[in-house]
């Protein structure tokens, strides 16, 4: 028994293509670890095979032991695993507080109820402050989603899945597209959240995979390359060759 | 969680619902008692356009909110019918029970197909809605020493109401019922759709990927807002069943499916008023056009639909919204867009 989330093996390709070769990865509890990999490398493919959206061709993946592979997207959301979406994925035509007020019902359970207005019952409201607060969303509380700057649906997307209080947190690139001067924000979400969290985070943004990241996997054509420290991956000959290339240094 | 207060007081929450609801209940209550004192002799049409109103209530649940496109509907409805037809004729006459019995058929047959229809999409769950309605219709075609087949299912006689209330020849007491009935329902969704379920299907409308990544069981859901669409489907199509007397293998036709989308669209799918608003005028429209020219009223409803299409995407109903718009264009600068 391992706790936190383990990766073993894992296989999955689309026609002739493997896209995750042999992958295994382990994210205890309190990791914030990194993947990073040129375009096509597999990154999002390997979320998605995490969070059930994608079901893998073999391997394991286990929660605290167990393996999850048969829960379905809902199930393992409840079992604690939440994403933000490379390309966002929100509720276009609902204001944001709408947007931040549906997972909170779904995480309560309150998800079904027939009767109760959604506004006011359960009104999740000092949480939803909180959450628009943190991302300096409030001013745009009641504006439709769809009608925002893609810089603040990107802090939309990633304050939605924060409501979710998951134990695993998986970003996929949470902070492209959204302008330098609010990319703090992103980074100050992830150093408030609780320790014992962990954290996969999908970047090409290294100044940000540094500042938060303590582990970080360099994925290549669906397999894992190397793995390690910051320092060590920003020394390896090997990463600098396929990744980092010219840009580091 | 200590973040989510307690529900408050549930008394307090039907008189805020009540305020908000009442003005509009109010306004339908009036407009029906005036159409009952001008049309007098109208209230055979009148009534088929409130039971059409309730059908058309049951597919904006589905379409509307949900975002379920359906070209079978009438699968749902003509099964209320002939259900209630046939508990009239063969084991009790009362009306009420009779209802329950349309929406209890409604909902199963809604469960059933749904266990199937839900895991469909685009085209496919499309031509699986027309096939569904398309199968019951020759069930009932071949059931024909129950269902009279194509000849219709007759002998209907209904009890009073409650024991108490005739039906009579000129429809007073259909029209009520019918209306009565329409209120019900039309609370009742209100209440729904007002609800975190409401909040839901709206959420699956406008992005089934982010509804299942917050972990909603989006298949669930579906079925039941359907198998919901189902039982009011088959109150609609049940109370037609006993207003008529009649039971056709019409009620099955692939035409009302389909009709009953375009009432929706030219009204306003997703609210429930766009579905009155739209079953109002497209039978008003319907009536009046096919009794000016009985072989060129489709061209009407057609560039009325298209009409609406191009111009008011939102249906009718955005027309007040639409006219605000065009109002503040000309008196100010439109509000900027946050960036
Ligand atoms: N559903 C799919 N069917 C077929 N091929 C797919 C599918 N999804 C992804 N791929 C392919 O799998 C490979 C990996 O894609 P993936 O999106 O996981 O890469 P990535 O590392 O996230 O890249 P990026 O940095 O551009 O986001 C790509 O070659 C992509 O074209
Ligand atoms: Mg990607």
């Amino acid at each position: 028994m391992s706790a936190g989330l383990e990766v073993k093996n894992l296989h999955k390709s689309f026609g002739g293509i493997t896209v995750a070769n042999n992958i295994n990865i382990q994210l205890k509890p309190g990791a914030r670890t990194a993947l990073i990999g040129p375009n096509g490398a597999g990154k999002t493919t390997f979320a998605n095979l995490l969070t059930g959206i994608l079901q893998p061709d073999s391997g394991q993946i286990l929660l605290d032991g167990i393996d999850i592979r048969a829960l379905g997207q809902a199930g393992r959301v409840k079992a604690g695993i939440a994403k933000t979406f490379q390309i966002t994925t929100l509720f276009p035509e609902m204001s944001v507080r709408e947007n931040l007020r549906l997972p909170i019902l779904e995480r309560e359970g309150y998800g079904a109820k027939w009767f109760g207005k959604s506004q006011v019952n359960y009104a999740a409201d000092d949480e939803i402050e909180t959450l628009l607060d943190d991302f300096q969303l409030t001013k745009y509380a009641d504006v439709t989603v769809g009608q925002l700057a893609y810089g603040q649906q990107r802090l939309v997307e990633m304050a939605l899945t924060l409501a979710l209080k998951p134990n695993i947190l998986i970003l996929d690139e949470p902070a492209a597209g959204v302008p330098t001067s609010d990319s703090h924000l992103i980074t100050d979400a992830i150093e408030r959240l609780s320790p014992d969290l962990s954290v996969l985070i999908i970047e090409h943004d290294m100044k940000l995979v540094f500042r938060v990241a303590n582990s970080i996997v360099v994925l290549v054509n669906g397999a894992i390359l190397m793995e390690g420290t910051p320092e060590e991956i920003s020394r390896d000959q090997r990463v600098r060759d396929v990744y980092l290339g010219e840009r580091h240094e | 969680m200590n973040t989510v207060r307690t529900q408050p007081d549930p008394g307090n929450a039907i008189m805020r619902f009540l305020k908000k609801r009442i003005a509009v209940y109010a306004l339908l209550i009036a407009i029906s008692i005036a159409v009952f004192f001008l049309f007098p002799y109208d209230l055979g049409f009148l009534t088929r356009i409130i039971i059409m109103m309730i059908f058309v209530l049951s597919l904006d649940l589905i379409l509307g909110f949900a975002g379920v496109a359906t070209l079978g509907h009438a699968a749902l409805y003509g099964t209320g019918a002939y259900m209630a037809g046939l508990f009239a004729v063969h084991i009790s006459a009362s009306p009420i029970v009779g209802l329950g019995v349309g929406a209890l058929s409604g909902a199963v047959i809604a469960f059933i197909s749904a266990l199937i229809l839900m895991r469909a999409h685009g085209l496919t769950l499309l031509m699986l809605t027309i096939a569904i309605a398309e199968v019951l219709k020759e069930i009932a075609n071949k059931a024909q020493t129950l269902t009279g087949g194509a000849d219709g299912l007759s002998g209907i006689v209904m009890a009073p109401i409650f024991g108490q209330i005739e039906f009579d020849f000129v429809g007073q007491t259909g029209y009520w019922y019918s209306f009565a009935l329409l209120m019900i329902v039309l609370f009742f969704l209100h209440i729904i759709t007002d609800s975190p379920f409401g909040l839901g299907l709206r959420g699956i409308k406008q992005s089934t990927a982010r509804m299942r990544a917050i972990g909603a069981p989006v298949y669930w859901r579906l079925v039941a807002a359907y198998t919901v669409s189902g039982a009011i489907a088959g109150i609609a199509g049940a109370l037609s069943a006993q207003i008529t007397e009649l039971v056709s293998l019409n009620v099955y036709d692939f035409s009302l499916s389909a009709e009953i989308v375009i009432m929706l669209i030219l009204g306003g799918a997703g609210r429930l008023y766009g579905a009155l608003l739209g079953t109002a005028v497209f039978l008003i429209v319907h009536h009046t056009a096919a009794s000016v020219d009985p072989f060129n009223w489709l061209f009407i409803i057609g560039g009325l639909v298209l009409g609406v299409i191009f111009f008011l995407p939102g249906g009718l109903l955005s027309f007040p919204k639409k006219l605000g718009w065009v109002t503040t264009w000309f008196s100010k600068q439109p509000e900027e867009t946050p960036r």
